[in-house]
């Protein structure tokens, strides 16, 4: 099943495009048939209780038109980004411009975050949306780990992300520990965690992996409002902090980076400070991910997705594997715990919830399990979008959902579905999302 | 028999329940030989193969594997993966299962995990790019790229395994097993679903694997003529007990095989095997 070259995809453009219609064809007919009755025709009763009907053909032929035309378009939008090998009814040109710009999105978005705080300076709603978005390209980075490499489905994600916030908040109220020794104690003590998390969990698989999972998240969360003396309870821990750049506070006093560098104090600069944080911890993540996967840990996470029993006949320790995923995945929670503990200056079991578990989750799924690039646009779109569709009031989360359901049905791979193999002899092309197993548990 | 064996089994029995699917079962496989192990559908050759491989406990019987350097090592004190990882004992699958959404030569690097495991220093020397590590991942690719050579598989090696025909994927999971570095080789059923020129291949590949590699092997087959050219050494199941067993030419002349395995209806080969008995 090689992918047809440019040639064989100019030849088949006949078929192609006989198939394409042939498909809208049957969808408006089906539309048709479906609407003729619900749309076509219109019943009421009438004054006398008799009934009255009306015909709306004209509403019809353009529910029908809609379908038509809709079914067309979707069919050539599945042939661009769908799976590689279908018969493709664009043009070269335009699929290497396509594939080109495909490249390019990675370094561009990469470029255009770094300059976000430079072009977006005075607005503050962009930089602290810039910050939220970050942060959950680092949780759907991290927990991509586990699940798209080691495929291991992990619904109490968000538990490492509290420990983390709770690591630093409490050594940093209790102890006065600054934020950068605070840092790695939060990933090492999230670590922990996720160990702890694995050792139950080794032995189970899908559906009840994710039921413990889940569940462990809530015990976190719980143990965090009950045990009061300890984390406050619900009123959560206050004072946390602000992060200093190594040493120097970004305060308005004397001793502040604004009186050190001679420049006017400004509030931005703890926003622009905090912004480029949580992008290079969000980059550590995404740097280390990437060397683990060309490491031979990294591979028996993959192989683990692909085959566990293939996994234990070549020797490989499968407990320990399942452990390191679910501990490496858990200490990038934890970096993110922390950050947002110091940006908030206040946490409380309240933003620690199931829901945070999901929406990371979702972002794994709907990027594309394993896939980088696919993880940080779906977090993008995800609560970039859902701060887009703020003006629809009501019907914001409507939008939302058709939104993702229209992805899924483009895309049910996530919009990355493809594996980019971790080392190749000559060629180095991309695996189609068909072969690449989902992992069961 | 010279008596030098790679693995002596003895009186290994498997239950399950109340079912017993290997009885009492004593063989061994000699050093650097092929030895078949055959038997009708259900004979118990895979639960044998599982209980070798660590992926059963066997339910009594010893597994005694002699490593050319002189360490014993029992397989029913060791399961899971360390059977392949301590024990340097192989297996491919009855139904391939190789990584489908890795390339090739990707399924040959996770072959060589534990090896790589040590270079990388435990992730950690890989992680920083230290040169040991380089050099070693460089070597395991030159052995995986040495190994796809031999199963005719070099210019497939960036393919996904999945993508891979049939016979293919039989060979790349050979070759898989191969990349562990393996004292004892088990295949099961290795030429099921291959054509008569892919498993003359096959014999090929597992002829040079035994003479080059001085690996010894076992394996489970169905395709006669496989076993008859290639085995040193057949072991024949039925019922989950040993019927037969010499050389291929002494076991195709038992006339309890023939009544268990080339066609006699159960009440006939009953009939032999009680007379044999």
């Amino acid at each position: 099943m090689s992918a047809p070259p440019a040639a064989a995809s100019q030849a088949s453009i006949a078929p192609g495009a006989a198939f394409i219609f042939k498909k809208a064809l049957i969808s408006a007919l089906v539309a048709l048939v479906l609407f003729s009755l619900m749309i076509g025709v219109r019943t009421e009763a009438g004054p006398q209780g008799q009934l009255i009907y009306w015909t709306r053909f004209g509403d019809l032929a353009a529910i029908v038109g809609v379908v038509f035309g809709g079914s067309i378009i979707v069919e050539l939008l599945r042939q661009w980004w769908g799976p590689v090998g279908t018969i493709r009814v664009v043009p070269p040109a335009m699929q290497n411009a396509l594939s080109i710009a495909g490249r390019l999105v990675a370094p561009v978005l990469l470029i255009f975050t770094f300059l976000v705080p430079v072009i977006f300076y005075n607005q503050r709603y962009i930089l602290d949306l810039g910050i939220l978005v970050l942060t959950y390209v680092m949780l759907g980075w991290g927990l991509n780990v586990v699940v798209g490499l080691a495929g291991l489905l992990d619904l109490g994600y968000v538990a490492f992300y509290a420990v983390g916030a709770y690591s630093y908040a409490l050594l940093a109220t209790i102890f006065g520990l600054s934020f950068w020794v605070c840092l790695p104690l939060a990933g090492i003590l999230a670590a922990c965690w996720g160990v702890l998390l694995g050792f139950p969990v080794l032995r189970l698989r899908g559906d009840y992996l994710a039921i413990v999972t889940l569940a462990f998240g809530e015990i976190i969360r719980l143990v965090i409002i009950n045990w009061q003396s300890l984390t406050g309870g619900p009123n959560g821990v206050s004072g946390i902090p602000r992060p200093t750049l190594f040493g120097i506070p970004l305060t308005p006093g004397e001793n502040g980076l604004a009186a050190k560098l001679g420049i006017e104090f400004s509030p931005t600069h703890r926003i622009v400070f905090l912004f480029y944080l949580i992008l290079a911890l969000a980059l550590l993540t995404n740097w280390v991910t990437i060397r683990l996967r060309r490491l031979p840990i990294g591979r028996a996470w993959e192989a683990l997705r692909e085959d566990e029993v293939a996994c234990r006949a070549l020797g490989i320790n499968t407990t320990t594997t399942k452990l390191t995923a679910f501990a490496t995945g858990a200490m990038f929670g934890g970096f993110a715990g922390a950050f947002f503990a110091t940006r908030q200056g206040f946490i409380s079991p309240e933003s620690f919830t199931f829901q945070e578990s999901a929406l990371v989750l979702a972002i794994v799924v709907l990027g594309g399990m394993g896939s980088q690039l696919g993880v940080a646009l779906a977090a993008l779109a995800m609560i970039g979008g859902f701060e887009l569709f703020r003006g629809l009031d009501q019907y914001r989360m409507l939008v939302f959902g058709i939104a993702m359901v229209l992805l899924m049905i483009w895309r049910p791979r996530g919009l990355i579905g493809h594996r980019a193999p971790t080392v190749f002899l000559e060629r180095n092309q991309a695996i189609s999302s068909d072969l690449v197993k989902e992992g069961h548990g | 028999m010279s008596g030098d064996h790679i693995l002596s089994v003895d009186h290994l029995s498997m239950r399950f329940g109340g079912i017993v699917a290997v009885n009492d079962l004593s063989f061994a496989a000699e050093r650097r030989q092929i030895t078949a192990l055959i038997g009708p559908n259900g004979a118990g050759k895979t639960t044998v193969f599982n209980c070798i491989t660590g992926f059963y406990k066997p339910s009594g019987g010893t597994m005694l594997l002699a490593h050319d350097d002189g360490r014993n090592i029992h397989l029913e004190r060791l399961n899971d993966f360390r059977i392949s990882k301590q024990a340097k004992v192989a297996r491919t699958f009855q139904n391939i299962r190789l990584f489908p959404g890795m390339t090739a030569l990707e399924n040959l690097m996770v072959a060589q995990h534990n090896a790589l495991m040590r270079a990388s220093g435990l992730t950690f020397l890989g992680l920083i790019g230290a040169p040991s590590w380089r050099s070693a991942e460089r070597r395991a690719i030159d052995l995986a790229r040495a190994w796809l050579e031999r199963i005719g598989l070099l210019d497939r090696a960036d393919d996904a395994a999945g993508n891979l025909p049939y016979g293919d994927q039989r060979r790349l999971e050979i070759a898989r097993a191969m990349c562990t570095e393996p004292a004892l080789l088990c295949l099961d059923e290795p030429a099921a679903g291959l054509n008569a020129r892919e498993s003359a291949a096959l014999s090929e590949l597992l002829l040079a694997i035994r003479d080059t590699e001085g690996t010894s092997i076992l394996l489970i087959e169905h395709d006669m003529s496989v076993v008859m050219e290639i085995s040193d050494h057949v072991v024949v199941m039925d019922y989950g007990v040993k019927i037969a067993e010499g050389t291929p030419q002494v076991v195709r002349d038992d006339p309890k095989v023939i009544a268990a395995y080339l066609g006699a209806d159960e009440e006939e080969a009953i009939a032999v095997m009680e007379s044999g008995t």
